[in-house]
């Protein structure tokens, strides 16, 4: 009994919000690498592009809201998602049509688009936070449990409670059907073969007919589906605060490196490999050691490895161990 | 000849826009500004000495500023006894062992062979070696940061004059940029750029949490100033004086004896708060001024040259038999330790510490702008870009409100879209430097002054 509630407070604390976060991340980690493996720059712009998503998805959001439009028990968010994503899209061909391509036509160096992207940074920045300002928002309706912890308690007599956000059942569910849809599409298409020639080498993919610009427009179009996911997702489990956004770049950026960048399956495991780093070595592991030994051999301290304030060191730390060892990340990088 | 023309306008320039700051807002605005100013160029004096003259991308700007910051708390504040007794020794045992295990990790690494059991054994070292430390230092922190918790909780530092922290802050800086470059070096260039910035990000959040060190977000306050206090100055007699004198014709304007009272007390505390900025000021002049022909002499040196030669063909330089690792580690630190300095400046313009004020925005990619608009690879480009940017970083937000009456005069007070662009119009300078950045990366990509190279004629 001892050893099922040891597991169920481990599920509760750590596996499923590993797994949710790991989610969010690994749209993101694609996103990212989709661009450096295509467009072949690091794109610095990363989490503002997703908070720009958000933002759209948050304003109709509360537009919905006082039109008295819902969506049941599920947040109306899910319904914005797609204007949200047109909106982004859009926004995205607009700063790659006056911004990025020429620099991509002129073939600058990838360091030079970085630099660029970081100017599209400080727009993008600018602009969400006039039209919307810095402020939190939650944005979250509906119903927000799936499973309480009390009624799990009831239900099959345990001393732990198991419970499930329908946030986090909605970000793990969304992911899986976006991520195995884009898998789909890259693999098995026409269209997503020639990406990944594109990807592989350019001069034989133009050589071979590919055409640049329509494998440029595709890369944006899927970017700006991954962003806005990623971004509402994130945004309906926490809450929306534009800061932040900037900030998950930085995870993000490890999560597609420590894949391997350039390779989207790696990015997506980065994102959980970050994740559940991230959660298990500041998870404090007192009370699941207090089920597992005999009493005499209790901890009286946390067992906590480092504290809940290292939480982005940790992950930035791994990204150092495998830039050390394994610089193409832990999946062969820069294949699409 | 051009060339010198260029730079001598830009500056003038700049210049006159301080002064018209001074004339229409205040002097002690425009001296704040500047001030900042000489200190944003003192950083991209760094950034500039990396991506300049090495190309090394060096995104963890905010992480040796913090560090300088750091050394300026550290050099400063008198040490606190109490907090040495409750849990020093414990510290210094943990440094000691800190030092036994890089030096056990490192023996092992020369003295075996790579081999699996050599990696088992360096992880056992450090996963052991962590558990020993947390064991012994555990305790004693909670005891450090038990003492008197609203005023110190801290070790506290060595309690000498600021300005020696700002060769402890470069000191600090390079020791870190050394770690950081064997670490990093070897990548790619945005590989580089990524990396450095997580790994600043790892340096200010241990700044951030370690409560024992420097008080964490709990922030440092009243460090000590190497120019007179306001306070003191508006006392002393000769200062009072030297005001009387300079307003002497407006004064006797003035036939009331307290009214003129009144009046000279008022242009005396606006007057002291200008004289401690000026002072500041030309501390942080001389040491641009410093920094600025040292690293001229560098750039037109022989191992200028070389430098460039590394940075535009690094197969060729390789070729040539210059040691291109060792160089981009030696230029790495160079620069980190000038932007160290910066960090320590900072802190001492300001008289406190707030580690969570360290964010990247602010204090990497703002300085990285700076370093591009004003002209890659030119110390005179890289000063101006800081003056520049930072002028308009500050000054955004009132020429924003002013285009935005402007514009919406026609509307009335009332007006939602108006209220809203007057609540935003901080948020602006994002806008600006972000266009100018883009602007200038277009059209100018070498920078408003751009780098000259002299190539002799035969």
């Amino acid at each position: 009994m001892d050893f099922i509630n040891a597991i169920i407070l481990l599920l509760n604390y750590t596996v499923i919000p590993a797994l949710t976060y790991g989610s969010q991340l690994a749209l993101g980690a694609i996103f990212v690498t989709l661009v450096y493996g295509i467009l072949r720059f690091a794109n610095f712009a990363t989490g503002d592009m997703m908070s720009f998503g958000t933002m759209v998805a948050v304003l109709l959001t509360f537009y919905f809201q006082s039109l008295g439009i819902s969506f049941g028990f599920l947040p109306t968010a899910l319904l914005t998602i797609p204007p949200a994503i047109l909106a982004m899209i859009f926004y995205m061909l607009f700063i790659d049509k006056f911004v990025f391509s020429y620099y991509r036509i002129k073939k600058s160096p990838p360091v030079q688009l970085a630099m660029v992207s970081v100017g599209v940074m400080f727009v993008t920045q600018a602009i969400i936070r006039i039209i919307i300002g810095p402020f939190d928002r939650r944005f979250f309706d509906g119903e927000k449990f799936i499973l309480k912890a009390n009624e799990f308690k009831e239900m099959t007599g345990l001393n732990e409670g198991l419970a499930i956000k329908s946030t986090q059942a909605i970000t793990i569910f969304v992911t899986v059907i976006v991520v195995s849809i884009m898998f789909w599409f890259l693999n098995r298409t026409k269209t997503g073969t020639s990406m990944r020639a594109y990807s592989d080498n350019e001069d034989l993919a133009l050589l071979s007919g590919i055409d640049p610009k329509k494998v440029v427009l595709i890369t944006w179009i899927i970017a700006g589906i991954l962003a806005t996911i990623g971004g509402v997702l994130y945004g309906l489990d926490k809450s929306y605060r534009p800061f932040v956004y900037f900030n998950n770049m930085l995870p993000i950026f490890a999560a597609a490196i420590v894949g391997g960048i350039g390779n989207p399956f790696g990015a997506f495991l980065g994102g959980y490999v970050i994740a559940f780093a991230e959660i298990l070595v500041t998870y404090a592991y007192k009370k699941f050691f207090t089920y597992l030994l005999p009493e005499f051999m209790e901890p009286d301290s946390l067992m906590q490895l480092l504290s809940t304030d290292y939480k982005f060191a940790v992950s930035f730390s791994i990204l150092v161990i495998v830039l050390l060892f394994r610089p193409s990340g832990i999946f062969k990088g820069k294949t699409l | 000849m051009i060339q010198h023309k260029n730079i001598i306008a830009a500056y003038s320039i700049m210049i006159l826009l301080i002064i018209a700051v001074g004339i229409l807002q205040s002097w002690t605005i425009a001296l704040t500004i500047l001030n900042y100013c000489l200190i944003s160029a003192v950083m991209t004096i760094g950034a500039n000495i990396q991506w300049g003259y090495a190309g090394l991308i060096n995104f963890g700007i905010m992480g040796y500023t913090a560090l300088g910051g750091l050394a300026a708390v550290l050099v400063n504040v008198p040490p606190v006894k109490e907090a040495w007794k409750a849990g020093g020794s414990g510290m210094v045992v943990s440094l000691i062992l800190i030092i036994f295990g890089v030096y056990v990790i490192r023996t092992v690494l020369r003295k075996f062979e790579n081999s699996k059991k050599r990696n088992y054994v360096v992880a056992a070292t450090i996963i052991i070696g962590f558990i020993i430390i947390r064991y012994i230092s555990g305790p004693a922190i909670e005891n450090i940061e038990a003492v008197d918790p609203a005023k110190t909780g801290f070790l506290g530092g060595l309690g000498l004059p600021i300005i020696f922290s700002w060769i402890v802050g470069g000191l600090f800086a390079a020791g870190i940029a050394f770690i950081v470059g064997k670490i990093a070096l070897g990548l790619r260039a945005d590989y580089l750029a990524i990396a450095t910035l997580l790994i600043a990000e790892i340096i200010v959040s241990i700044i951030k949490h370690e409560d024992w060190l420097a008080r964490g977000v709990k922030n440092v306050i009243g460090l000590k100033r190497p120019v007179p206090y306001e306070v003191d100055l508006q006392s002393s007699t000769w200062f009072i004086d030297l005001v009387e004198k300079f307003h002497s014709k407006k004064l006797d304007l003035i036939t009331s004896l307290s009214e003129r009272q009144d009046v000279l007390n008022q242009l005396v505390i606006d007057a002291s708060s200008v004289y401690v900025k000026l002072c500041l000021a030309g501390l942080f002049l001389s040491v641009v001024i410093i920094l600025l022909i040292l690293t001229q002499k560098a750039l037109y040196s022989p191992w200028g040259r070389k430098m460039r030669a590394i940075r535009d063909n690094e197969v060729a330089a390789n070729a040539m038999g210059k040691n291109v690792v060792k160089e981009h580690l030696l230029i790495f630190i160079l620069g980190s330790a000038i932007v160290g300095i910066a960090g320590a400046m900072m802190v001492t313009n300001d008289g406190l510490f707030t580690p969570g004020s360290y964010r990247p925005m602010r204090y990497t990619f703002v300085i990285w702008v700076m370093v591009i608009v004003g002209g890659t690879g030119n110390n005179f480009g890289a000063i101006l870009g800081g003056f520049v940017v930072w002028f308009l970083w500050v000054e955004a937000a009132p020429i924003a409100l002013f285009f935005i009456n402007l514009f919406t005069s026609h509307l009335e007070e009332t007006n939602a879209l108006k209220a809203h662009l007057i609540q935003s119009a901080a948020y602006f300078r994002f806008l600006l430097v972000g266009i100018g950045l883009l602007i200038i990366m277009r059209y100018r990509p070498k920078g408003i002054i751009p780098e000259k190279i002299n190539i002799k004629k035969i």
